[in-house]
């Protein structure tokens, strides 16, 4: 009798053991909200990250360089609001740009470059950057349009009538900055014998990215295009210096010397190490 | 006629509320309106007092940037309205999905959507855990997550400067709340709602339950889009004091027997039944 009673409590302990313990379930339902929360980012991020790449957007004047732009702005769409010729966009889902951030399109409506940049200053969160329109005249600083970089334009040589040998000089009479953003080179049309070429040549050192020009282009598609700074340009890289312009030289003023690298060779001089044949061991 | 106002008294102002904050917003945008310009996002009053949601600054400081000072005196004037009056009132009186999610609550209930579906059960706090996980996305991947994905800012910004696929947004929150999840978006899931929550948590405006009055006919649990916040009904005398009440108002109205209305937090008399005089 008491016997049996024995088995069935250890019967009864065995199936409580066979229950999992607070601590299991406590692992198992965190691991479990941990995972669901995994998933979720991953899927998350991986649209976000998506969605946020738009390498060839113009942004408005005074933009910050893109990632610090799309992290800074707010979608707020004040600089939309404020710009009078409705030239800003913000971008809508669907048009696969990074939603509610602003944007234009030149050959639609170009910046007309307004003296005062009224969309600039009412950007709540400095991705629009005031100072860097800005210049300091008269001991005061004022806005100043010649300091917008909001692109850069490149001119398709052999779309542009112009490299035709056929007088057109609608960009550069559009350009705001007529001479010096957009100049015109000329060239004898050896095909005719008698008539010039009047090639339009941007100069990216002056060139706002307006789109005046690719806004007037007469051709079917613009041959001259307004495409963001960081995918048009190129860079030299600092170790070339142009040895005829005395305030690039000046760099070299206080700098370090030439860096070299040194290896087992390099520790002879080089006429030795030459004289000396190489070792290919 | 004037009963049904009455009985609506709080819906109907939160529909003007909501709806005079959009149209100051399209008209500052369509007609040069210079009262509200912007968004929810981030606004201007009179061109001149900052406006700023300051759970979308939360997301762009965990990008790591350093914003200008016009967002943060927008984001703290915002921060303080709420937390010390407001509670969670942005979810009922200034967001334009409330209304979206209301209509699919209100077909739930009148067809008796209740009766019939299937239900699973979902946490209410999945909203944190969101909450959470957009600071550390905003970290990663240096914008704002939500607000690249938010329904809430896609139907708002939408309504103001053009839908795209916008609409999208709209139908999928709608739809989800009538089939899948009752109160599923603005109840479970939208983490500006639970930020809210959280930053309305001691506000001064609540609503308070009269018990001796109760008659424990469950209306206002009936309407309730949050409704564990209403756990005393009932059972104590109490200011409803979760974070996560809306204060939409709405137990208020269906209330037959005022045994709920609109106060201030109840600090001292925590609990303790209080007595009013009947007419």
């Amino acid at each position: 009798m008491s016997n049996s009673g024995l088995e069935k409590g250890e019967a009864m302990e065995e199936k409580k053991s066979s229950q999992i313990s607070e601590r299991r379930r406590f692992l198992i339902q965190m691991a479990q909200n941990v995972a669901i929360a995994g998933v979720g980012g991953l899927l998350w991020s991986a649209y976000v990250d998506e969605a946020k790449a738009a390498p060839l957007i113009l942004r408005p004047p005074g933009a910050r360089r893109e990632d610090e732009f799309i992290s800074l702005c707010i979608k707020c769409g004040l600089c939309v609001e404020a710009c009078p010729y409705d030239t800003l966009l913000l971008a809508k889902p669907g048009d696969n740009l990074p939603t509610g951030t602003p944007y234009f399109i030149p050959r639609d409506i170009p910046c007309y470059m307004c003296e005062d940049i009224p969309c600039v200053p009412p950007c709540p969160t400095g991705a629009l950057n005031e100072d860097s329109v800005m210049s300091i005249k008269d001991g005061e600083k004022v806005f100043d349009i010649t300091k917008m970089r909001m692109g850069v334009a490149i001119v398709d040589m052999k779309s542009c009538i112009a490299y035709w040998g056929i007088q057109c000089d609608a960009c550069y009479r559009a350009c705001p900055i007529l001479d010096k953003a957009i100049y015109l080179e000329y060239r004898k049309n050896e095909r005719t014998g008698k008539h010039a070429f009047l090639l339009p040549v941007v100069d990216p050192d002056h060139c706002t990215g307006c789109g005046l020009c690719e806004h007037a282009c007469v051709t079917e598609k613009a041959a001259i295009r307004v495409l963001p700074r960081e995918v048009a340009l190129g860079e030299v890289g600092k170790h070339y210096v142009k040895g005829w312009d005395k305030s690039d030289e000046a760099r070299l003023k206080g700098s370090a010397g030439i860096e070299t690298t040194t290896t087992e060779r390099s520790k002879k001089s080089a006429i030795e190490s030459l004289n000396e044949g190489i070792d290919f061991e | 006629m004037s009963s049904l106002i009455y009985k609506h008294r709080f819906l109907i102002l939160r529909r003007i509320s909501q709806i005079t904050i959009l149209l100051l917003y399209i008209g500052a945008n369509l007609w040069g309106w210079k009262i509200l310009q912007g968004n929810l996002s981030s606004s201007s009053l009179f061109e001149t007092v900052p406006l700023a949601d300051p759970y979308a600054l939360l997301q762009i400081f965990s990008t790591g940037a350093i914003v200008a000072m016009d967002v943060l005196v927008g984001a703290v004037i915002v921060t303080i309205f709420y937390m010390v009056f407001g509670g969670r009132a942005f979810c009922s009186y200034v967001c334009p999905v409330n209304m979206v999610t209301d209509l699919a609550n209100w077909i739930r209930r009148r067809y008796q959507f209740d009766k019939a579906e299937k239900k699973w059960w979902a946490s209410r706090n999945i909203r944190y855990w969101v909450m959470g996980l957009s600071f550390i996305l905003s970290f990663a991947l240096g914008t704002a997550a939500f607000e690249i994905v938010s329904p809430v800012s896609m139907t708002h910004r939408g309504l103001v400067f053009g839908m795209g696929f916008g609409w999208a947004a709209i139908v999928t929150i709608f739809l989800f709340d009538l089939f899948v999840l009752k109160n599923g978006w603005c109840g479970h899931i939208c983490p500006l709602g639970g930020f809210y929550s959280l930053i309305g948590r001691f506000s001064l405006f609540r609503v308070k339950h009269n018990q001796p009055n109760c008659t424990l006919c469950m209306k206002c649990k009936d309407v309730c889009p949050e409704k564990e916040v209403l756990f005393m009904i009932g059972k104590r005398s109490m200011s409803v004091n979760m974070g996560e009440c809306t204060l939409c108002g709405r137990c208020v109205e269906v209330c037959d027997d005022d045994a709920l209305n609109f106060s201030i937090r109840d600090f001292v008399k925590k609990g303790e039944d209080y007595e009013v005089e009947q007419s």
